[in-house]
């Protein structure tokens, strides 16, 4: 081959080659930095399970834990207000509990272990804020067929007393209800059931 | 210039490009001689980012970006802040004064894209200098963002929970992403460290950079004009120079020197007597520090994120996830870089276009000015509804502008060259803005 000539095709594969290799390079570099943003240990290692004594909750009460940074809600349902989640049914999006937001053993009607206590994690399925409790029987701004629930401010999501979400409005799944399991009759232990 | 002064300037001039910078760029930049009111927001736009980064240092040498809790049981980046208020000599009047800048950054900007859109500047040729803006507008809901989680107040911990909460509605790898982006399950202290990092330095500096990528491209290609007219057609002869235009340096600087005076006086005016803005530029609930189990009862982002903000709770969650509110959202934003190319009309300035656009530009005015006011009110069913035709309004500003801009054009044929400005025609714009401002606020407060 001439001298003076220039060898384009050569010229071209190692441009693209170079730029592959420096591209693999690239990429490697940026692993670590871009692994940085996952939690750390420590942050993985903070969500251990929370002991909770549940003999103080009167009947209509709710008492916040705080498990893994949220808020886990514990509520003393009165028999009145565990026979009237059936009544929501209609009006529910996940009645019957099918999508997987909670263990299978409080895949039930009232979503929980025992029919009055329920266990469930404080934070709204759209964007996160924490519902309001809102027991009173149809106020004036939630309407007279309210039987008593949750109520997120943010974007007025709503929710029956079994943590199930109502048609229409913004959150689209049921709240999460949470790993737990009773140590004895007075108390709980969230984040573990084995 | 004496001789010495001109020795040092040559000396300098053969080693780097001063005087030629400063020649194109200021002393012998062209612009059109006929700007108006609308062109003051460029120049005190760059003020408020001057304002920021300078106040933003200094606030860096307190501030201290830890969610622990100190001694007296307070997160100490939220003791920290009182600290700066209440202890820093001058410590108070510089904060003001960065949380002021943030929100007149949003009122000034806001006002230069509203400029861009009823003069056509974002059309050929200057699509360049109007994605590069829309990036600039994007960075600065990036750092607004991030900088209100500083504070480690209510409103600062759950509005950055609502947000990052946003990724995670994204299908597939959402939940992923927003683990990701918190560096933890929820809010805490590894997301306060890593915002407070791209706050102050990552962020800031792609802002400058795009700022220089926006006054390059601008000067190369020249500004607009409020008759949409290009200057360079017609360039005298002799000089090269186009007819119309008048050196940037001292026509500009004097007239913009005037902006910042009364800019100036407006924004003193906000740090000494309203800082607060009545709970618009700083929040009630986040005088109250961040509480990971309890959410105020009224969550609202700042005034300039409430328009984006509606369209998000506008949208109903359906096939089982909520993802719709949130590309909504995201192509409101993404919408305004694409103008260039959905404007079809043949002429840039309101003044030589036809009555559809008017009507839209109205519509399109109302929705965004009703929308920020439902923002930041709580919903309610008729406001969601209003904020449901205000979103489809807006979208139909944008959507619907590559057919209603075709051959519409008004009575008046564009001018060869730009018009002299006639105060009164301004005047009169001026105030039917503003009552449609104030109408749309009023109206959507009311429903």
């Amino acid at each position: 081959m001439n001298e003076n000539q220039v060898d384009t095709g050569r010229r071209r594969f190692l441009t693209v080659a170079t730029s592959a290799v420096g591209g693999v390079a690239v990429a490697g570099v940026a692993t670590p930095f871009l692994m940085s943003f996952f939690p750390s240990e420590r942050a993985k290692a903070a969500g251990a399970p929370v002991e909770v004594d549940i003999s103080k909750i009167e009947p209509g009460q709710k008492i916040n834990v705080e498990w893994r940074g949220k808020p886990v809600w514990l509520l003393n349902r009165t028999p009145e207000q565990v026979k009237n989640l059936s009544k929501n049914d209609d009006r529910l999006v996940d009645p019957k509990s099918e999508v997987d937001q909670q263990p299978k053993y409080c895949q039930n009607e009232t979503r929980s272990i025992k029919p009055n206590l329920l266990v469930a994690v404080g934070i709204c399925t759209h964007l996160g804020c924490s519902p309001t409790f809102r027991p009173d029987l149809a106020p004036a701004d939630l309407g007279p067929q309210w039987l008593g629930g949750f109520y997120c401010p943010c974007h007025g999501s709503k929710f029956d007393l079994a943590a199930r979400v109502f048609q229409g409005v913004p959150a689209p799944k049921n709240l999460e209800i949470p790993p737990h399991k009773y140590l004895s009759d007075t108390r709980v232990l969230i984040g573990e059931d084995k | 210039m004496n001789n010495k002064g001109q020795t040092i300037l040559d000396w300098i001039d053969e080693r780097f490009p001063l005087t030629s910078t400063m020649k194109a760029h200021i002393t012998e930049y062209y612009a059109p001689r006929n700007f108006n009111f609308w062109y003051f927001f460029g120049s005190l736009a760059m003020l408020v980012l001057v304002i920021q980064i300078v106040t933003g240092i200094f606030l860096t040498m307190n501030y201290k970006p830890d969610g622990t809790l100190n001694g007296a049981g307070l997160p100490v980046a939220f003791a920290s802040v009182e600290y700066i208020m209440r202890d820093v000599a001058g410590g108070w009047i510089i904060r003001y004064m960065h949380s002021t800048g943030a929100s007149m950054f949003f009122v000034v900007v806001y006002l230069h894209m509203f400029r861009g859109l009823i003069y056509g500047s974002y059309k050929q040729p200057r699509e360049l200098i109007w994605v590069f803006g829309s990036l600039i507008f994007l960075c600065l809901m990036a750092e607004a963002f991030m900088g209100y989680l500083l504070p480690w107040g209510q409103m600062s911990f759950w509005g950055a929970q609502v947000i990052v909460n946003l990724f995670g509605s994204i299908p597939v790898i959402g939940p992923d992403l927003s683990v990701w982006i918190r560096g933890d399950f929820v809010v805490s202290d590894a997301t306060l460290n890593r915002f407070f990092a791209l706050h102050v330095i990552a962020v800031p500096l792609v802002l400058l950079a795009l700022v220089v990528a926006h006054l390059v491209a601008l000067h190369e290609v020249g500004s607009n004009n409020p008759d949409g007219v290009e200057i360079k057609k017609h360039k005298d002869p002799a000089t090269g120079i186009p007819l119309d235009g008048i050196p940037f340096h001292p026509y500009y600087t004097v007239k913009d020197i005037l902006g910042v005076a009364v800019f100036l006086v407006v924004f003193s005016a906000i740090v000494f007597f309203m800082p607060e803005m009545g709970g618009f530029f700083l929040e009630h609930p986040n005088f109250d520090p961040a509480d990971p189990l309890k959410t105020p009862p009224h969550i609202a982002p700042v005034w300039y994120f409430t328009p984006f903000y509606a369209i998000l709770r506008a949208i109903p969650s359906f096939l089982g996830t909520q993802v719709w509110g949130v590309l909504g959202m995201g192509a409101a934003v993404v919408l305004i870089a694409l103008l260039p190319w959905l404007d079809k009309s043949p002429v840039k300035s309101i003044r030589y276009r036809g009555p559809k656009f008017k009507i839209m530009l109205t519509l399109f005015i109302i929705s965004f000015i009703g929308l920020g006011t439902l923002g930041a009110l709580p919903p309610t069913a008729s406001r969601t509804l209003i904020s449901q035709i205000f979103s489809v309004l807006y979208f139909a500003f944008f959507l619907g502008m590559p057919f209603y801009t075709k051959n519409d054009v008004g009575r008046t044929p564009v001018p060869e060259r730009v018009t002299d400005t006639n105060g009164r025609r301004q005047l009169v714009f001026l105030v039917l803005v503003a009552v449609t401002v104030i109408g749309a606020t009023l109206f959507a407060k009311l429903v």
